[in-house]
């Protein structure tokens, strides 16, 4: 049996800080790239701009520059906004960035990003004639993107979620450099104390291969289901 | 008093950038017509009927459908756009079209594509929906297809289904943009009996169409354009057997 040398329970709830950072992230992500690609498809040159300005930096700087800076950077900010909201409208604002909320902010906009650019490729995939006939039988905008280009839209960019999924759970490895206490952070305590690290190490590598084995096979089932219709091979 | 046209369509004119693609086409439906719109590959009678309802925006003329003219005003580099995109949606609910590529929404059942638009654009009961579309594909004679996906079925079956779709939606005018033309030879024909019984039910069409057996024994106007005019117009019988334009007499010459 495997002995943790009472770690075990301290892993136990890094791995749950591990799954939270993971999923609230993704969702941070999912909604920044949504937005990000409607307005790099919006025709809006403000908008395609912004947006492009977005994803070239997010993507152009290593992950861990950007943890940091927004770590470091982001309580300096907070502290420089509620001072000013305090002293302009008597608004009492505050809150402590701490690297949970740093991890998720800067993770979720990293890959938004990259969420930006699969949304993007996968409305550009949707067929012309199907956005067609939902303008010739009168539907409206928003109508035609929830029950049309959404639906059809999510065929091309599945594949490209799931990739960046599973990049995303593992990057949040790197919270544990600005001391939020996931299960890395906990083992590599554990290793350096016990000096075993094959003990601890090991361990963690296989609950992040766990998770990522289960989240393919969930991707897997979602694709089927995104892609009832389509005839393939033909 | 008369009874209000379907559809009025006057001095049509579109320019895509430099080239003028529509030189000013009108047209005049009456309940019941069904007017053939026939002429080369581009001589604009698709980008005429895409006009119609506004899939393209014409750049000057006016389309009045059932006595209610589309508005139009001009954006900020003075392009002509339509005032109302409200105004548009209605209008296009009540001129249904009937696309070459079928353009049935391939995530949906051929039941859903058909009762999407009635419940959600005409805002009709869901149960009452489903009643119609069945009656419908009863109607084109794919009833037992109704489950399946639209890449599940022969052209032919698709493009029956994109009718039923069409008349779910128990429109003022048809719409039908090429509907054979993408389809195997074998399977143009069903496509074309469906169209003829509801041509001899009086439902208004305006058919794009190559299909000139169609254009002669089932409508009851015949429209030739020619780059972006119309060079002969009347009844099946004036423009096929006495046509008056040089244009037309040499579109209907032996091709060897």
């Amino acid at each position: 049996m495997l002995d943790l040398k009472g770690y075990g329970p301290a892993l136990a709830e890094g791995a749950v800080v591990t799954i939270e950072l993971a999923f609230l992230s993704l969702a941070l992500a999912l909604t920044l790239g949504l937005l990000g690609a409607s307005a790099k498809l919006s025709g809006n040159r403000v908008l395609t701009g912004v947006a492009t300005a977005y994803t070239t930096l997010i993507r152009g700087v290593p992950d861990l520059v950007m943890m940091l800076l927004f770590y470091y950077g982001g309580q300096v900010a907070v502290n420089a906004l509620s001072d000013y909201l305090w002293e302009t409208r008597q608004v009492d604002f505050f809150f402590q960035f701490d690297p949970f909320i740093s991890g998720v902010v800067t993770i979720g906009l990293i890959f938004g990003a990259y969420m930006t650019e699969t949304f993007r490729g996968a409305f550009l995939a949707v067929d012309v004639g199907q956005i067609e006939a939902a303008k010739a039988y009168g539907f409206s905008r928003w109508h035609t993107f929830r029950r049309v280009m959404i639906p059809q839209m999510l065929r091309h960019a599945l594949p490209g979620i799931g990739n960046n999924w599973q990049v995303l759970l593992k990057t949040t490895a790197l919270v544990s450099i600005i001391g939020l206490t996931d299960m890395v952070r906990v083992a590599e305590e554990a290793a350096k104390a016990e000096r075993m690290p094959f003990h601890f190490f090991i361990p963690v590598a296989a609950v992040y291969l766990l998770l990522t084995a289960g989240s393919e096979l969930f991707i897997k089932w979602l694709d089927k289901r995104a892609n009832v219709g389509v005839v393939r091979g033909n | 008093m008369a009874e209000t046209a379907p559809l009025i369509c006057r001095d049509i004119h579109k320019t895509f950038d430099q080239l003028e693609v529509l030189k000013g086409i009108s047209l005049e439906t009456r309940k019941g017509d069904v007017i053939s719109l026939i002429g080369s590959s581009g001589s604009g009678k698709s980008t005429f009927l895409r006009c119609i309802n506004l899939l393209e925006t014409p750049t000057s003329g006016d389309i009045i459908v059932h006595g209610d003219p589309i508005r139009f005003k001009n954006n900020r580099k003075g392009e002509r756009i339509p005032a109302d995109n409200r105004q548009v949606e209605l209008i296009r609910a009540r001129l249904s079209m009937v696309f070459q590529s079928f353009n049935l929404w391939s995530h949906m059942t051929v039941l859903e594509n058909i009762i999407e638009a009635p419940i959600n654009v005409l805002k009709i009961p869901k149960k009452e929906a489903i009643e119609r579309a069945e009656s419908y594909l009863n109607k084109v004679g794919i009833y037992e297809r109704k489950d399946y996906y639209p890449a599940q079925m022969s052209g032919g079956q698709q493009q029956r289904a994109a009718i039923a779709r069409a008349l779910a939606m128990e429109p003022e005018v048809m719409l039908f943009d090429e509907p054979t033309s993408a389809l195997d030879p074998e399977l143009v024909g069903e496509v074309l009996r469906v169209m003829q019984s509801l041509a001899e039910e009086g439902r208004t069409m305006i058919v794009v169409t190559h299909e000139m057996a169609f254009a002669r024994d089932v409508s009851n106007q015949v429209l030739f354009l020619h780059q972006g005019v119309i060079e002969e117009q009347g009844s099946p019988d004036k423009v096929f057997d006495h046509p008056e334009s040089e244009r037309m007499k040499q579109f209907l010459a032996p091709k060897f």
